[in-house]
């Protein structure tokens, strides 16, 4: 997928991604957590750009490090959940539990990369920079992909409801 | 040194254990879901990863469709998270085990 100055803008933007995940993780402050996450988002946002998606890397941060990320931030803010006592501590056998957690998702990992890079995947053959600008990709959403769209919006109705339900009625018990 | 789409599918690999490794030891039920969206995006990386690979734009598009589901998710998500703070003034996941409110 490139050589040259891709290579290392791989290598940095595949070390922040994997730093602020495992930052992510680690921090005791829900909303530290959240703006690793930002971080996150803001590096794969690079990536795609290097992988010829543009549009989609716009998305990426307009959709997940702007709007899904605020809506994190103003639940945390408006539970003031960032620092829930026993949320974190080690309580009884739960250090036994993370190191069950921890091996199991090392396999998985190990599992992932051999099958993912060993077989599986035909790893040659590179091909051509298409054309993936916005009239592009949305071209293709609409030639192919019409039916799936609409669901789409089924899906984006359907939740607008019901978060309008799980609101009004806790709003009915309250009163 | 040539960038193959074996660094790209073992970054989406490593994105995705982090993320499933934080839904199996973060007791909070935002952070629990914070992974959850890594998961997702590690998924995304990969579907990009292979558009460019393959020289198709289909997977961009599935990519589209992933964002909308995740958006479509953490509303309803935070809208439960929310409700069950209020009933029960806590997000721990270890002392959510009753689906009666």
């Amino acid at each position: 997928m490139g050589s040259g100055p891709v290579v290392y803008i791989f290598i940095l933007m595949a070390l922040v991604s994997v730093t602020s995940a495992i930052m992510m993780l680690r921090s005791h402050n829900a909303i530290h957590s959240a703006l690793w996450l930002v971080l996150n988002f803001t590096a794969i946002a690079v990536l795609y750009v290097v992988l010829n998606a543009p549009f989609i890397a716009m998305v990426q941060i307009t959709v997940y490090a702007g709007a899904i990320m605020v809506l994190f931030l103003f639940v945390i803010m408006l539970l003031g959940a960032e620092q829930l006592q026993g949320m974190t501590g080690a309580r009884g056998n739960e250090r036994y539990h993370q190191a069950v957690a921890l091996v199991l998702v090392a396999l998985l990992l190990v599992g992932f990369v051999i099958l993912l890079t060993q077989g599986g995947v035909a790893s040659g053959g590179e091909t051509a920079v298409i054309d993936s600008s916005p009239a592009a990709l949305g071209l293709r959403l609409f030639e192919g992909y019409v039916l799936p769209f609409e669901v789409t919006g089924i899906l984006l109705l359907a939740a607008i409801i019901g978060v309008a339900v799980f609101s009004r009625s806790k709003k009915k018990k309250e009163a | 040194m040539e960038l193959t789409i074996n660094w790209y599918i073992a970054l989406s690999a490593i994105l995705f254990s982090l993320g499933a490794l934080g839904v199996l030891t973060r007791r909070n039920a935002i952070i629990v879901f914070m992974s959850i969206e890594m998961m997702l995006n590690a998924a995304n990386l990969a579907f990009v990863a292979f558009a460019r690979h393959l020289g198709d734009l289909d997977g961009q598009v599935l990519v589209f469709f992933v964002i909308t589901v995740a958006a479509a998710e953490v509303a309803v998500g935070l809208a439960l998270i929310v409700n069950i703070f209020r009933s029960k003034k806590s997000i721990n996941i270890d002392e959510i085990n009753l689906m009666k409110g």
